[in-house]
């Protein structure tokens, strides 16, 4: 099992140097230059000397390559043009959203998209499969954006007055808001990382109010997540739930089900003991593999819902030509979404040995 | 082997022809890959027909009509002093039904113009790896990895966001994340036969490189990469309509659909058929190309024609 993950993370090495290689040339490849971008009206040729020697870019490339690398190490992601705050700030209070809007729609996606498999693959061409199918078709076909403004439509505007409705917009109702963890827990003298880490899960809403013991805030948390979770994960839970009723009716057809059966074990104990967790691995692939969907679609459903997280700032930052809010962002994006797959190789290697003895 | 009867004799003759006929036989069994294949050959033919089937010019701001109006169709009991439009009024007084009906070309156009690109960059990509091995396998298996390591449609955001936004510039940016998937396929296809007999015996015979790629190894990859195109050019309408819906694709006046949603996004409580409509086409197109797409798997995976 060592050896399978260090081979991993040396085969991830020459990728991260590519993210960042990529991400560093995007910040150069920007049509315009940046000193006139910057000083605006008061451009001069001496005062954009003087600019490009304080930020750095009269150097070699190379040298210029390595602060960004050394910049990225200690946290640094630059200073945005629009707002004239850290990037890294903006990171702190946008990324949170995002992560819990992610990680709210893999999980609709994996619970109902395998329940949905089961169903599909154990009524094997029943009506229940059929329509199952449809759905999940149907499922895979709709633009993200436009299912959330449909659902916004469903339950802000058809439902409205009835106990379904779910507000269309926003991370909580307006008007409320969580308590910093550093401010409920008296953490006042932390500075740098420590820090950096209680901002971030201060902005993790759903975190916040559950540590903190603040229901009705949870409550409103959970009921802001729901509609933008149903639209980010519904692609994902159409192809979990393909994949998990062909992974399953491949396993239903092996040997070892019918000596189960024969035994006379339970159709519940067949499946969900025997049955399941032999299917479960190409299912557990599939989840990783679509964890870069959930991210394109948390950022477009973001803009859908008015949600406060990364998506929103990142198209603004593009129209407002804020290049380093666009570096910082895509390389922060990119290096979860590489640290993430490996935990699903190394958790994939756990459960199936033949993996790792490859 | 002894070959009974004439008719075997015969059905072994005609074995060069059979696969791509029998792949279509599997086709034309599959409801789903038929009902895909009448949902795009309908689209195509709007497509084609949009100047015909269009009752105005798309871009056209019509002085007489009140923004937002809600769809007037006689057939349905619209009364006769309303002027008739079948999808209703945009919200810059245009005939939304011509918009939707031009739009199918712009998604159709997208979606074959960037697979088309990617695959053929992918397909030159995959060769030389798989081909010439060592270094140049390395380098561009390894730039492969680096493209496939961003969300792909992030990175398409970021690559327009360089570029700048436009149509073209969206089409680019989707080419460029989907060459990775075409790369690896025709890497795969090139190492599974580049050492078989028969491309040993092409090369013993004094074939050009070039050749042995193009007639002896490239057939071989063909399979995969139509499956995977007809499945990708589902994804690039999907992206295509993403990037024009935050505005980075195609810019108004275009009617594109998915910058029509964009556009028309806050019209959600006064006139909602400006948003039901354009969506369900583009649910309806890349719903067609999906099932095309799993139904050509299928006729085209000889382990399941058994």
């Amino acid at each position: 099992m060592l050896s399978f993950l260090v081979r991993r993370l040396l085969l991830a090495i020459p990728v991260l140097f590519g993210i960042l290689l990529v991400t560093f040339a995007l910040g150069r490849l920007i049509p315009g230059d940046p000193c006139t971008m910057a000083l605006g009206e008061h451009f001069t040729p001496e005062a954009c000397f003087q600019y490009r020697e304080r930020t750095g870019l009269n150097d070699s490339i190379l040298v210029q390559f390595a602060r960004y690398l050394g910049g990225l190490a200690s946290g640094d992601f630059g200073i945005s043009l629009r707002t004239s705050q850290p990037v890294l700030g903006i990171v702190l209070l946008r990324l949170p959203m995002t992560v819990e809007l992610t990680i709210s729609a893999m999980l609709f996606a994996t619970v109902v998209g395998v329940t949905l498999g089961v169903i599909s693959a154990t009524r094997h061409n029943s009506a229940a499969d059929v329509l199952t199918m449809i759905t999940a078709n149907l499922g895979v076909s709709m633009p993200v954006f436009w299912l959330g403004l449909m659902l916004a439509y469903l339950f802000a505007i058809m439902l409205k007055g009835t106990p379904l409705w779910l507000a269309p917009s926003g991370r909580l109702t307006p008007g409320t808001s969580v308590t910093p963890l550093a401010v409920t827990f008296h953490l006042h003298n932390l500075s740098g990382i420590p820090l950096a880490v209680v901002t971030f899960a201060s902005n993790l809403v759903v975190f916040n109010s559950l540590i903190s013991g603040n229901w009705p805030i949870l409550g409103d948390a959970v009921k802001h997540l729901i509609l933008p979770s149903v639209a980010v994960g519904t692609i994902p839970m159409s192809i979990i739930a393909r994949m998990t009723r062909s992974s399953l009716l491949d396993v239903l057809g092996l040997d070892y089900i019918r000596t189960a059966r024969a035994k006379g074990l339970s159709q519940r104990v067949v499946i969900y003991h025997h049955a399941l967790r032999n299917a479960m691995l190409p299912i557990i692939t599939i989840v990783g593999l679509q964890l870069g969907t959930l991210l394109g679609g948390a950022v477009l459903t973001e803009t859908v819902f008015g949600l406060p997280g990364v998506g929103t700032f990142l198209v603004a930052s593009i129209f407002a030509r804020d290049y380093s809010v666009v570096q910082a962002f895509t390389v922060i994006i990119a290096l979860i979404f590489v640290t993430v797959n490996l935990v699903v190789d190394a958790s994939y290697a756990y459960l199936d040995p033949r993996i790792r003895l490859q | 082997m002894k070959i009974d009867n004439a008719l075997e004799i015969r059905a072994l003759a005609e074995a060069p022809n059979s696969v791509w006929r029998n792949a279509l036989r599997h086709l034309l069994k599959k409801r789903s890959a038929v009902v895909g294949l009448f949902m795009l050959g309908t689209l195509v033919m709007i497509a084609i027909f949009a100047p015909f089937i269009a009752t105005y010019d798309p871009s056209r701001i019509l002085d007489d009509a009140k923004r937002n109006t809600p769809p007037c169709i006689y057939l349905l009991g619209c009364p006769a002093n309303q002027t008739e439009h079948y999808f209703g009024i945009d919200g810059n007084s245009r005939d939304f039904f011509s918009r939707v009906v031009f739009g199918s070309r712009l998604s159709l156009q997208i979606g074959f113009v960037a697979v088309t690109f990617a695959i053929v960059v992918g397909t030159f990509l995959g060769a030389v790896s798989g081909y010439g091995g060592g270094w140049w396998d390395n380098l561009i298996m390894r730039v492969m990895d680096v493209l496939l390591a961003f969300p792909s449609l992030l990175l398409a955001i970021a690559i327009v966001a360089v570029l700048g936004p436009g149509l073209i510039n969206a089409l680019i940016a989707i080419s460029i994340v989907s060459i990775p998937q075409y790369a690896r396929i025709v890497r795969a296809s090139v190492l599974s036969v580049k050492e078989l007999d028969f491309v040993t015996a092409t090369r013993a015979l004094g074939a050009s490189p070039a050749r042995i790629l193009f007639n002896r190894i490239l057939p071989n990859a063909m399979t995969p990469l139509i499956v995977q195109g007809t499945l990708g050019i589902a994804t690039a309408i999907l992206d295509a309509a993403a990037l024009s819906f935050l505005g980075l694709g195609a810019q108004p006046p275009t009617p594109e659909w998915g910058l029509m949603l964009g556009e028309e996004r806050n019209n959600v409580f006064n006139a909602p058929h400006l948003l039901f409509i354009p969506g369900i086409a583009i649910a309806i197109t890349v719903l067609g190309f999906n099932l095309f797409g799993d139904g050509l798997r299928d006729a085209l995976d000889p382990r399941l024609n058994r």
